[in-house]
């Protein structure tokens, strides 16, 4: 019998029914789209000039073309993009690449030398965030349209103000800040004499695979293939969806919704690699977790006791049981993957061997001190595990979780005892991390260079020494084994522990394939990607 | 109307107050703003240039002043972590929380005043016995639990409802923003099956913040009906013989009306703020994640900016309260 009671719920019902219909189909991405779950509240900035984060650093390496781009199949060369090929004057103060004709801007037009000494000479009057990786060369505003010229539309000729090791310098090229923009496109857009800036910060203009349609902050990323690159993307089009929740990724990729998700915890990951229809792409990444001791405090001013703590940390047991599957004992300031870096881990727990160091340094009853940390997931279960190892061996840890930038803030401040943080390399070369975690030349106030080792007064000459030796070393296998003895020498007097190595994986759902990561964010590719 | 001026008065002075507070806590934080805005990596020069391009140089009462003179301009900066303007991207996030907080609290209205007053008139039946514990899990339940429950089941299990987000992928960027309420625009746009596919990835959120909005709206009105059930206007309308439907909502009704309504400005004005932890789970790009996000990197622009936002909303939900006391009971001048 239809009661006013069922009809009411029929017709409600039959509101809802053909919505629920249509949602029921939706089992795969559309056809020709690729979707990507992505924790993407990072991006400051697409512009080249000015993007310093993960997420626009590989969408960058997608819009971009740059003279040349780390080798994926030998880490200790560069290999070309842009660039045909380039000559080394014997001084190695003049660099000259001969630019191929093949690659175009979204506009049509074909790149030339002229778009490159531009993009060069903007990201040195720019000088933003990562302006130093190209200033640090000896460009200034004022000599850098002297020194990076066009000589004609397929020659760019760049001549360096002081010696430097050619390897250095061809990796530091390789990084977000050597893309090439296109000039013409930009210059349109200057405001106010910002070369464009303003106007990048949004959108691209590059020559790469794709081009930057859509940015919606904390929202999503909207790509589009570039009509005139030089090999047609498989997909035409790639969606990057802020998805914060690692939970709400794994459903998308169950459900069809995405085609690839990237911030899986460790147990979701292990629930993931369970489902045989998934493909798992991991890499070591350019960064690596450390305790930073402060030398200013008088138990870490003695060499012993940095050697105690070295000896006294369970790297294995925190890697296998706080975070399986995404990191990996590391125990250098060279993260595996990076050129020259060493990949042995000499360090094992030794409680005995720590306590017996630490007595030798005058302290056989341990002692008491602090320990910032990051406030998140994982470093708070870590900086409990070094807690519980160090007490081991007498020394009483107090905790200070903080915000990220608070922890920062006290570091450069040189005011923390001891720290638990990370440090990502800034360009794929050795010298980037070995000069933050070894080169200290003035410990004052007043130094201009206040890195790691800096922070944490960490005054090394000879080490110092060693690093500023291997920037200007021109021959390559000679420089790449100063940096394996620079880290032998880190690992044994400095006053940072190495811990581990964060591992990037990507979930790759059912019929996906082609998605490759490599140690620094410009090796992640989107034009391969197939779906079935 | 002399009290009503007295309240309109109020506002620029409690305005004033909220940004004083929130400057000085985002100027005492142990954070450098300029680390915040750089990161760990930027080199001493860069650091040194962008602290006197802010003007971070200058004592804090100078840097107050200058702050309050672009805010009467209209200007609130430009944020760290979108580097647009955090005029630009309230208009952008905004709208994302007011549609899902709009669509909440008219489930709260339409599903809880019923409910609270069924509860209360059939106290102590089963019905109530049921409808308190609706509501108690409503209310005790972590919204966070609640909204990957909900995914579970909804989206992984039964697959009634879309994922994440606002709009399914094949839609994204075809609407063109007019409002900034995706339903809307797709309306506008007469874009029907995007108009679907927004209402669809709406509901889930929605609801979750909605049962959130049901369980206080329903516990409070069961109790207003029951202070009003007790009045002697109530059992005199009963002994005149009046129907039980026109006791309870003629009679007894309109007179919770003024306490009610003072729940649902200040629950509606808690769902523009507090959404956040919907907003994450559900990927859904509202302000409450903008405020979050932006705390977390030390954003002091954005969280000025977002903060004056919401207490300006708290403040004309207060002023709309007021109004609509006037207009529901003559009594209050």
């Amino acid at each position: 019998m239809l009661t006013r009671r069922t009809l009411l719920a029929a017709g409600a019902a039959s509101a809802i029914v053909p919505i629920e219909a249509t949602w029921h189909t939706a089992a795969a991405t559309p056809k020709g789209i690729f979707v990507m779950a992505k924790q993407i509240d990072d991006i400051v900035s697409f512009d080249p000039a000015q993007a310093y984060e993960f997420t626009n650093g590989e969408v960058d390496a997608n819009c971009y073309s740059r003279l040349v781009r780390p080798d994926s199949k030998d880490n200790s060369q560069v290999a070309p993009d842009l660039a045909a090929s380039w000559d080394v004057s014997k001084d190695g103060k003049e660099i000259t690449f001969k630019l191929k004709k093949t690659h175009k801007f979204a506009t049509g037009r074909v790149v030339n030398a002229h778009d490159v000494a531009f993009s060069f000479q903007r990201a040195v009057k720019l000088n933003l965030t990562p302006g130093f990786i190209v200033t640090q060369f000896g460009f200034t505003k004022d000599n850098c349209e002297q020194l990076l010229t066009a000589v004609d539309d397929s020659t760019f000729k760049m001549t360096l103000p002081k010696v430097q090791a050619t390897s250095f310098v061809l990796f530091c090229l390789s990084a977000t800040i050597g893309s090439i923009v296109d000039r013409e496109t930009v210059m349109k857009h200057d405001a106010g004499g910002d070369l464009g800036n303003k106007w990048l910060t949004s959108t691209t203009a590059g020559s790469g695979s794709y081009q930057l349609t859509k940015w919606a902050a904390s929202d999503s990323v909207i790509l589009d293939a570039n009509p005139h690159a030089l090999k047609k993307p498989v997909n035409h089009r790639v969606v990057i969806r802020h998805t914060p929740e690692p939970s709400a990724q794994l459903l998308a990729l169950e459900k069809g919704d995405a085609d690839v998700v990237r911030d899986l915890t460790s147990e979701l990951l292990t629930k993931a690699k369970a489902n045989k229809a998934y493909h798992i792409s991991k890499s070591g990444q350019g960064s690596i977790t450390y305790l930073g001791l402060n030398c200013s405090v008088p138990q870490f001013a003695k060499i012993e006791v940095r050697e105690a703590f070295k000896w006294a940390i369970d790297y294995d047991g925190i890697v296998n049981n706080i975070v399986p599957n995404i990191y990996e004992v590391s125990q250098s300031f060279l993260p595996v993957g990076l050129p020259g870096a060493l990949k042995d881990n000499p360090f094992k727990r030794d409680v005995a061997k720590a306590k017996a160091l630490l007595a030798k340094a005058g302290y056989p009853n341990g002692f008491e001190i602090t320990m910032d940390h990051f406030n998140t997931a994982p470093y708070v279960d870590i900086a409990q595990a070094v807690q519980a190892n160090l007490k081991d061996i007498g020394v009483t840890v107090n905790l200070l979780p903080a915000e990220k930038k608070q922890v920062y803030t006290k570091m450069r401040a040189r005011t923390h005892q001891m720290l638990l943080s990370g440090w990502g390399t800034d360009y794929f070369d050795p010298n980037s991390n070995a000069q933050a975690f070894c080169a200290n030349p003035d410990d004052s106030d007043g130094s201009k260079l206040k890195i790691l080792a800096w922070r944490c007064h960490y005054f090394d000459p000879e080490l110092t020494q060693m690093v500023e030796d291997a920037v200007v070393e021109l021959d390559a296998k000679k420089r790449l084994a100063m940096y394996g003895k620079m880290q032998e020498l880190a690992r044994e007097r400095s006053p940072f522990v190495f811990l581990m190595q964060p591992i990037a994986t990507a979930v790759m759902g059912k019929g996906v394939s082609g998605f490759v990561m490599g140690p620094v964010f410009d090796d992640t590719k989107y034009a391969e990607v197939k779906k079935a | 109307m002399r009290a009503f001026g007295a309240v309109l008065l109020s506002v620029p002075v409690t305005l004033f107050g909220l940004v004083l507070v929130t400057f000085l806590i985002g100027r005492v934080m142990p954070i450098d703003p300029i680390i915040a805005i750089l990161g760990d990596h930027a080199r001493e020069d860069v650091v040194a240039k962008l602290r006197l391009e802010l003007g971070l140089d200058r004592s804090l009462p100078v840097q107050f002043v200058l702050y309050l003179g672009r805010l009467l301009h209209g200007d609130l900066g430009n944020s760290v972590m979108t580097s647009h303007s955090v005029v630009a991207d309230i208009g952008q996030f905004f709208p994302a929380t007011l549609e899902l907080a709009t669509v909440a609290i008219i489930i709260g209205v339409v599903v809880g005043v019923p409910l609270g007053v069924l509860a209360a008139v059939r106290q102590g039946s089963r019905t109530d016995h049921a409808i308190r514990v609706f509501c108690l899990a409503g209310h005790s339940i972590p919204v966070f639990v609640l909204g990957l429950l909900s995914l579970l089941v909804f989206y992984a299990k039964l697959g009634w409802a879309p994922g994440t987000g606002r709009i399914d992928v094949a839609f994204e960027g075809m609407v063109p923003s007019v409002t900034g309420f995706l339903t809307v625009d797709a309306l506008l746009a007469q874009d029907w099956d995007s108009f679907w596919s927004a209402v669809g990835h709406l509901m889930q959120p929605a609801g979750v913040l909605g049962y959130f909005s049901v369980a206080y709206i329903a516990r409070m009105t069961r109790a207003f009906m029951l202070d009003a059930l007790g009045e002697e206007y109530v059992t005199t309308a009963r002994a005149k013989g009046l129907s039980p439907l026109r006791v309870i909502w003629r009679h007894a009704f309109p007179n919770i009306l003024v306490r009610l309504i003072t729940v649902l400005a200040l629950s509606y004005a808690g769902l523009l703020e507090g959404a956040v932890v919907t907003e994450t789970v559900f990927s859904w790009p509202g302000l409450g994640q903008y405020l979050t996000v932006s705390l977390l990197n030390a954003d002091m622009n954005a969280v000025l900016g977002a903060t004056l936002v919401i207490g300006m909303s708290y403040m004309g939900l207060n002023l709309l309260a007021d109004l609509a006391y006037r207009l529901m009971d003559p009594r209050v001048l």
